[in-house]
């Protein structure tokens, strides 16, 4: 599907990272790899770990009050809370419920929103869409995952991907601006198995047996799921230009799913853009998922990247397979 | 023969960095031509785009050598 949303805007961004960082290094004393094996096949130098006491709510508590503190909002301002992620503290009650009482959000309805990494577009645009009509009260859209907690440590080929953090922004209703120029979100079922956690849920729920065939941490199938996103970037790009009739050079600031440090490259230069045009974490964070976009896109403002009236190009892919993207004027 | 051959080389030469007279049929990819193991995923895209072709996960993991590579292509084309 795909549309435009007019008049609204990203009114604050936040987030949190744990302290605690794990470098490739230690992973060399845990793991059959290397600190440049991981570099070239990924560009991930570090990522962050949550502590035991740490969870996908209190990261995304403590990127929400950031949010709230650069938009300029009380808690009792927002309308609704969306929660991107694919490691809720629990499967219910909804990360998002437990995060409107944890700031005091005491007007919201809240909901988890759930498709991978994919998760923050998806949670941008549903909540662009709400913001239209609950003004004057704001959107709190969140990114979060605790993906330590579901990795596989003793599969050297996913367990040096994935980090943990938190993203969050606040939107709000500005008829002077031109919003979400270009959206698009798709899915494609057929590729479900090549990226997933296999039990845990109700299919296969938690047993002595999945226990022991180690189904409750990530399995992915990464040169399909690479060849996918590169494919998918590509086409998703053009698409996004195509509809709201820019060209690549318009845009001030692609920002991409932080998956791969190759993936992005390999997508940069098959759109014959240059590195500058993008704003790449990797090698502090890894693959945070559904944090991944929010995180960036908050550094990237710090750092100067991105400043009002800008074009801002987002674009994420993930598990689904799933795919998603916009182009907004920050 | 040749013309398969001939891009297959370009590809490589342009891909993995390495000199014209490295692709020989006989070279490994990974082993001779210093390739990893997403080098390789992208040598198979590159493949599959100039020659319009799908080379399935199964069967991109059977192609070692440029050979291997040549050989494929040309029952497909």
């Amino acid at each position: 599907m795909s549309g435009r949303i007019e008049g609204i805007e990203i009114l604050g961004t936040g987030y949190y990272v744990p302290e605690k960082i794990l470098t490739n290094k230690e992973l060399e004393s845990r793991l059959d790899t290397t600190d440049e094996w991981i570099v070239t096949r990924t560009g991930i130098r570090e990522r962050r770990i949550a502590s035991q006491d740490e969870t996908t709510l209190s990261m995304a508590y403590h990127a929400a009050e950031k949010a709230m503190q650069s938009a300029k909002i009380k808690p009792g301002e927002i309308g609704l809370i969306i929660v991107a992620t694919a490691t809720p503290d629990m499967i219910f009650p909804a990360t998002a419920a437990q995060l409107q009482e944890k700031i005091g959000a005491i007007n919201a309805g809240a909901f988890d929103l759930s498709i991978g990494c994919t998760g923050f577009i998806y949670a941008l645009v549903t909540g662009a869409l709400y913001t239209k009509v609950l003004y004057p009260q704001k959107v709190l859209v969140v990114g979060a995952e605790k993906l330590s907690a579901i990795v596989d440590w003793q599969d050297r080929s996913t367990a040096v991907l994935f980090g943990d953090g938190a993203g969050a922004v606040i939107l709000g209703v500005n008829p002077q601006k031109a919003g979400i120029l270009a959206f698009e979100l798709g899915a494609d079922g057929s590729g479900a198995d090549l990226l997933k956690l296999p039990a845990g849920g109700s299919k296969l729920p938690a047993s002595i047996e999945t226990v022991e065939k180690r189904l409750h941490f990530i399995k992915m199938n990464g040169s399909e799921v690479f060849k996918f996103a590169v494919k998918k970037i590509e086409e998703s790009v053009n698409g996004l230009l195509k509809k709201a009739n820019l060209q690549p050079d318009d845009i001030d600031l692609y920002l991409f799913h932080q998956a791969n440090r190759r993936i992005i490259v390999n997508s940069l230069e098959r759109l014959s853009l240059g590195i500058e045009k993008t704003f790449i974490n990797i090698e502090l964070y890894g693959n945070t998922s559904a944090a991944s976009i929010p995180i960036a896109l908050a550094e990237a403002i710090h750092a100067g990247k991105l400043k009002k009236g800008d074009k801002l190009l987002l674009n994420g892919f993930g598990a689904g397979l799933a795919w998603g993207g916009l182009i907004m004027e920050y | 023969m040749a013309g398969v051959f001939e891009r297959v080389k370009k590809i490589i030469v342009d891909q993995l960095g390495v000199e014209e007279d490295e692709v020989t049929l006989e070279a490994s990819f990974i082993d001779d031509l210093g390739a990893d193991s997403l080098d390789i995923v992208e040598l198979i895209m590159a493949f599959e785009e100039e020659f319009e072709l799908e080379i399935p996960d199964e069967d991109a993991e059977k192609i070692r050598t440029v050979g291997d590579a040549v050989n494929y292509i040309q029952d497909r084309i």
